[in-house]
């Protein structure tokens, strides 16, 4: 009997609340919306990647016909920030601007033509700056500072940590591993541009309906830059056309066209176009990394030290969290009992880069996963079976501190080895066919808030009343995922009622209770936690109810398919309407409510809240390619995959984020790049987005798109509502390095950098052919000043969580001889 | 920013649709798309935009019965055409099978690609009502989605497919 | 949303009259057919035309007649060429050309002679003009540089038509008409190697029909080397069209590249190369090295430049294999990722 039997709607495939909306045509985006007395907004931007504004002439602009305001830089002193540590951010630039799109002036008009004609009469003068355009020029040109509100340089984050002394555990290792790679950066691509509206109401009332992934942290923003009571300000978060991270920072534009309806007391709207978008961006950050495993001869790591350079472009957004996640969730998926990280983040003159699906970790995931396929071809192992003898174990603490619940890890690898036929095929394909393995763990919410505060992540309101009603309110935000169908399951199967029953109410923070955003595979768990607490304490109320009513016991009560009644008793049995109707009697008005806030991580270093999760998903992939060895021309077709997701609440949801996923992952595996392009810098200053274009940043086809077979592992994790982890993110995370290891599998060549082009492939097999390394990657680390590091004992060493002083190696070392003898 | 501001007549056009089966006329600035009219002036703002420069198929609507992508559609050129857009897929309250089956097998994620790939899957099923997965990822290749990998796209167009051949016979 | 400027707006009946309103508009004036590509170029204020002149209502364009060959109407939609059986049967090169471009999408709306006449591309100059203002513009609009190669005397802006090779390859021509007159030339000539002059055809003339000369045995082929199977445009294009004697000896051959450069480029010498030469591995792979080495592909354009100049001898021996009689259908899908 499958464990779905035991509940009505749990586990069930159903058809999802919100998609009616969705396949009429009915469902309004956020440019979809139209107010009366509306006007449109464009944003002049700069076109210099670095320079100094000496003067802005807006009166032509003013002037033109049709035009009712025009706002500059002097109109928004406070700047923001979606990190309290990086608030480094105006909504329009007051006299720097930083990169290619950077916006300096909006003009707001009766229609979008109009403001575009006006736009072209605002006169700047700009004084160029010397452009930054690689991390290497920021380490090397630390007197041209694109900010200066860090302590060196260009760089902005400089993190270290040390869990255990690694260099002593590599020098014990039978091999140590030294590997680069590098990840390029690239681009959500989310489908819907991004638009807002802002009205003015009431006594100087603002609501702003956008899209948007984090409304409650918007909200914050909107008050702070603003200058205004966050209790006047109201955040509609319309249903985001994909969100993938792409929406989760507060946008300049976001406050502008709020600041424009504040002022005209009309309401105004604005929409990027498509290249505006690409200058927003906030997407997955180029990283430069360097792996130095060791490993014993019998295949198990023995410690690692990881150095990591993000590219950052022009802001800070969620850079400090980027850049821890470039180092720690890497310790999730296998065991490892010493771990060093150093990780910094530096500007460029380029658009922001930020959180994109899988945030900070696909690029690290990418570099061990491939180092893992060297390090089994050089030890003669499967790689397959050198991973499974070394998967992470469920209720375990890794060396950074992590708290792994539920791990299905092993089972994952199992179900794609089987499913993919991985050892008929690894090794002994034809002319040019190959399969790679690679796997993965995400975190299921981030454990800590982005601001400090002791107060729930997710809030969730039930209100019943007589008729039968089911009304819900959580501020948790619909991006696609399909978090309103999670809310009304979660309720409709507390409840015994379907989930047509249920009204979701979300994402809207002058109604419905805080929810801290859809990042970090955090809405399941969280809104699902406190639904699951709302949705209970409404249950012991009709039950209280309906016991009374048929003398009986609460507990031989049961809800069930819209029914209340009596568990054994025919007679005595009631609609769920009818149940309301003598709850509202016995208790008054119904309504209740439900929080979550994750446990307190285990860690107690400074910095310990960024990694630590209520739970971690883990997933196993294997990608089957065809290279021609003539060309490098790449083929994928089929990839395999399995994910243990805890329980699936929606299973053809749950497949559809497994599938869409590995999409995505596979996008950045082989095309897509958010690159860029510097003109000779004798004869130019340019630095411009390359292709900021739906048409020239590559994303796939479905022509493109091979079959995926989906496996979805069930063990349900006791920290989330019924069980059920992410599925969100985790599953894009080892498509990268499954391909490469494939590629490697088919034609014996490397590929230490996504995307992974048939050029490259080509060149590889050139140096192969040629006797040469057959490797195409990044060749050179640059001396970047790593801070010390943090040192912490993991938890096998006796540590206690916190900072400690490194232990003396000599004295270790004698430790370990005594253990020995 | 070189745009010369010429002199131009802007008045507006006006031209006769027939949209979901409806006769109507509409004014409109001339220089607008038949996605801007449809969106703006007719408030049908089922049909979406992901790039107005004819390279994502959010756009997607049939015009006389053919799938075209209305961004680069001058509204000028659709004086007197059969505009058939999302909002008249469905008959009545009743969806259409190829909503059905988007609606059940995951075909719809963040929702908004899905009215241009409906509309996209109706002319095919319209004109074959058997179509293999190839010929559906071929139909549909015009059309980016960035949430569901196509795949689900698939199985519920092929769904639909046979929903509609069943229902076919029982007529 | 991006917004076309303002234009004025004329839809003539017939070409006559269409080309009457051309010459009277003089450079300011801009025939529109599908309008696949002057839209996008206008939103992006690439091409910024006073009026223009639809073809939407001229009478005649989209006709297909099966004479000694066959003509084809230019007003054709690309879907249309592509369901003729005539071109499907008997010019299988502009069939695999023209069911290539674009998406099924764009091509229900660009029409044959739109394909032709596409704009040269090249991507300092497909780019929003906020952009374009941020590299200073370039040669091809408002600026003085070539920034493909800074010391270039004219413009490299790519000929990105799929079907112009293809076309070239089977020996069309097409006709002009202009208020003055019309002429007849070979497709060949209508193109010039420079990305801002490509195009003989005057500002004043209006291709109307494509004229394919009888097949007489020809079998011909297209191949497009793209990033995906959708929407890219060619970043190599090779078309072939040869006449094979009943034992396999080549008695004709005509191999044209496509996306090499601002022009279609006939590769004559490679194509003399086979005339009288059975298609064996060597002699493909000598005809695949002489294309290859006109081809000059440059870095404005998607992937690798010197990659996709080391892939056309490849390319051009799958045009060749399969004009052989190779089963190239498993290959075909790898590349093209659909039958052709």
């Amino acid at each position: 009997m499958s464990s779905a039997k035991k509940f009505d709607v749990i586990g069930h495939s159903r058809r999802r609340v919100d998609s009616r909306d969705k396949v009429t045509g009915q469902l309004r985006y956020a440019d979809d919306l139209k107010l009366p007395r509306m006007l449109h907004m464009k944003l002049l931007r700069s076109p210099h990647p670095h320079a100094l504004i000496e003067a802005i002439d807006v009166t032509r602009a003013q002037a033109y016909p049709g035009v009712q305001l025009v706002l500059t830089g002097k109109d928004f002193p406070v700047p923001f920030g979606i990190m309290p540590v990086a608030q480094d951010e105006y909504p329009l630039a007051p006299e720097h601007v930083r990169y290619v799109g950077d916006s300096v002036a909006a003009v707001v008009a009766k229609d979008e033509q109009t403001a575009t004609e006006a736009l072209a009469l605002i006169e700047v003068k700009y004084k160029s700056l010397q452009t930054i355009a690689t991390p290497d020029e920021a380490l090397a040109q630390p007197q041209a500072r694109i900010h200066d509100y860090t302590d060196v340089g260009n760089i902005h984050r400089n993190q270290a940590f040390e869990f255990g002394d690694v260099e002593e555990a590599l020098a014990g290792s039978d091999y140590i591993f030294e590997d680069l790679f590098f990840y390029e950066g690239d681009n959500h691509l989310a489908m819907e541009q991004h638009a807002a509206l802002a009205k003015n109401e009431g006594e100087g009332k603002l609501t702003l309906w956008t899209s948007t992934q984090d409304p409650h942290y918007l909200h914050r923003q909107l008050a702070r830059v603003l200058q205004m009571s966050a209790a006047h300000i109201r955040v509609i978060a319309c249903n985001n056309g994909g969100g993938f991270g792409g929406k989760c920072d507060p946008a300049g534009h976001e406050f502008v066209v709020s600041k424009a309806a504040l002022m005209l007391g009309r309401p105004v709207k604005i929409c990027l176009t498509r290249e505006e978008v690409f200058y927003l961006h906030r997407g997955r950050h180029p990283v430069l990394m360097k792996f130095r495993t060791g490993v014993s001869k019998e295949g198990k790591l023995t410690g690692m030290h990881l150095q990591t350079l993000l590219d950052g472009g022009a802001y800070g957004s969620h850079g400090p969290a980027s850049t821890f996640y470039t180092g720690v969730l890497t310790p999730l998926t296998y065991e490892l009992p010493r771990f060093k990280f150093d990780a910094c983040r530096v500007f460029t003159n380029k658009p922001a880069c930020g959180p994109k699906r899988g945030h900070g970790t696909p690029q690290p995931r990418f570099g061990q996963e491939v180092q893992l396929d060297k390090i089994a071809e050089k030890l003669k192992f499967d790689p397959a079976e050198l991973r499974l003898n070394m998967v992470t174990k469920a209720d375990s603490l890794t060396a950074n501190w992590l708290k792994i619940g539920s791990n299905g890890l092993a089972e994952c690898i199992r179900q794609v080895v089987d499913g993919s036929g991985w050892k008929k095929k690894h090794g002994k394909l034809p002319g040019g066919r190959g399969v790679g393995i690679a796997c993965s763990s995400y975190m299921t919410g981030a454990g800590v808030s982005i601001y400090w505060n002791k107060m729930p992540h997710s809030g969730v309101q039930l209100s019943l009343d007589r008729s039968g009603q089911v009304t819900v309110f959580c501020g948790a935000t619909e991006i696609g995922q399909g978090s309103d169908d999670v809310l009304a399951a979660i309720v409709a199967e507390t409840l015994g009622i379907s989930t047509k029953e249920v009204r979701c109410i979300t994402g809207d923070t002058g109604i419905t209770p805080i929810d801290l955003g859809s990042y970090s595979s955090r809405v399941t768990i969280m809104m699902g936690n406190a639904a699951l607490q709302a949705a209970g304490r409404a249950r012991e109320m009709l039950v209280a109810a309906a016991a009374e009513q048929f003398e009986v016991l609460p507990e031989s009560i049961v809800l069930s398919r819209g029914r209340v009644f009596a568990a054994g008793d025919a007679n005595k049995s009631m609609s769920f309407a009818e149940a309301v109707v003598y709850a509202e009697t016995k208790f008054g008005t119904l309504g209740t409510v439900g929080s979550y806030t994750p446990p307190k991580p285990p860690g107690k270093f400074k910095a310990a809240g960024v990694g630590p999760s209520p739970a971690y998903s883990f997933s196993a992939c294997v990608v089957e390619v065809e290279v021609d060895e003539h060309t490098g021309w790449l083929t994928v077709p089929k990839i395999w995959i399995a994910h243990d997701i805890g329980r699936a609440l929606n299973p053809v949801l749950a497949r559809g984020q497994v599938i869409g996923s590995v999409y995505m992952g596979l996008g950045e595996a082989l095309m897509e790049e958010q690159v860029f392009r510097r003109l000779p810098p004798k004869l130019s200053n340019a630095l411009v987005h390359k292709i900021p274009s739906m048409l020239e940043y590559k994303s796939i086809t479905s022509l493109d798109m091979p079959e995926v077979e989906v496996y979805l592992i069930e063990d349900p994790d006791p920290n989330c509502p019924f069980g059920a982890k992410e599925v969100g993110q985790g599953p894009l995370l080892p498509v990268m390095p499954a391909v490469a290891n494939a590629v490697f599998d088919a034609v014996g060549v490397r590929i230490d950098e996504v995307p992974i082009t048939p050029e490259k492939i080509l060149r590889a097999l050139h140096l192969k052919r040629e006797g040469k390394i057959a490797r195409v990657g990044p060749e050179h680390f640059p001396d970047v000043p790593y801070v010390e590091p943090t040192f912490v004992l993991p938890p096998a060493e006796g540590g206690d969580g916190n900072e400690s002083k490194r232990p003396d190696r000599k004295a270790a070392g004698k430790l370990a001889e005594r253990t020995a003898s | 920013m070189n745009t010369v501001l010429k002199k131009v007549d802007r008045r507006n056009a006006q031209i006769s649709l027939r949209v979901n089966g409806e006769e109507l006329e509409v004014s409109f600035a001339p220089y607008k798309t038949l996605l801007e009219v449809l969106r703006e002036d007719l408030d049908l703002t089922g049909t979406k935009h992901g790039c107005e420069l004819g390279e994502c198929g959010a756009c997607a609507v049939l015009v006389d019965g053919v799938p075209l992508l209305s961004c680069l559609k001058l509204a000028l050129e659709c004086d007197g055409a059969s505009i058939e857009t999302i909002e008249g897929l469905a008959e009545g309250p009743e969806l259409h099978p190829l909503q059905a089956a988007f609606s059940d097998h995951g075909g719809s994620q963040c929702g908004y690609c899905t009215p241009g790939v409906l509309m996209t899957a109706k002319a095919l099923l319209d004109k074959e009502p058997n179509p293999s997965r190839e010929r559906i990822k071929e139909a549909l290749s015009g059309n980016l989605c960035r949430c569901t990998g196509y795949q689900q796209i698939v199985d519920s167009v092929a769904e639909a497919a046979r929903a509609m051949r069943e229902r076919e016979v029982k007529a | 949303m991006m917004r076309l400027p303002w234009f004025q707006y004329r839809a003539p009946a017939s070409v006559m009259e269409a080309a009457r309103i051309l010459a009277g508009e003089g450079p300011q004036g801009m025939l529109i057919a599908g309008g696949t590509d002057l839209l996008p170029n206008m939103k992006r204020r690439q091409q910024t035309p006073a009026t223009l002149i639809s073809l939407s209502k001229v009478a005649g364009l989209k006709k297909i007649s099966n004479d000694s060959g066959l003509t084809l109407g230019a007003g054709l939609t690309l879907t249309e060429v592509v369901g003729a059986s005539t071109v499907r049967e008997k010019y299988r090169g502009l069939y695999q050309a023209a069911a290539q471009v674009a998406t099924p999408h764009l091509r229900n709306m660009g029409t044959l002679g739109g394909n032709l006449c596409l704009d040269t591309r090249c991507n300092y100059y497909n780019q929003n003009e906020d952009w374009r203002e941020a590299i200073g513009y370039c040669m091809k609009r408002e600026g003085t540089t070539c920034w493909v190669a800074t010391a270039s005397k004219r413009c490299l802006a790519v000929s990105s038509t799929d079907t112009a090779p293809a076309l070239i390859a089977l020996g069309a021509k097409v006709r002009l008409v202009s208020s003055a007159g019309e002429r007849e030339l070979e497709l060949a000539s209508l193109y010039n190697n420079d990305g801002m002059e490509y195009i003989t055809r005057k500002p004043d003339e209006i291709l109307t029909e494509i004229v394919l000369p009888a097949n007489n045995g020809w079998k011909s082929t297209y191949w497009k080397l793209r990033r995906r199977g959708s929407f890219d445009f060619p970043l190599l294009g090779v078309a072939a069209a040869l006449r094979l004697a009943p034992d396999g000896t080549v008695e004709d051959a005509r191999l044209v590249l496509g996306a090499v450069s601002s022009q279609p480029l006939p590769v004559a010498k490679a194509s003399a190369f086979l005339v009288g030469k059975k298609l064996d591995d060597a002699v493909i792979a000598e005809a695949g090295t002489l294309a290859a080495s006109r081809a000059k592909p440059m870095d404005n354009t998607d992937l690798d430049v010197y990659w996709r100049k080391e892939v056309v001898p490849s390319f051009v021996g799958y045009a060749l294999r399969e004009i052989r009689g190779d089963d190239m259908r498993a290959l075909r899908m790898r590349i093209a990722r659909q039958e052709l």
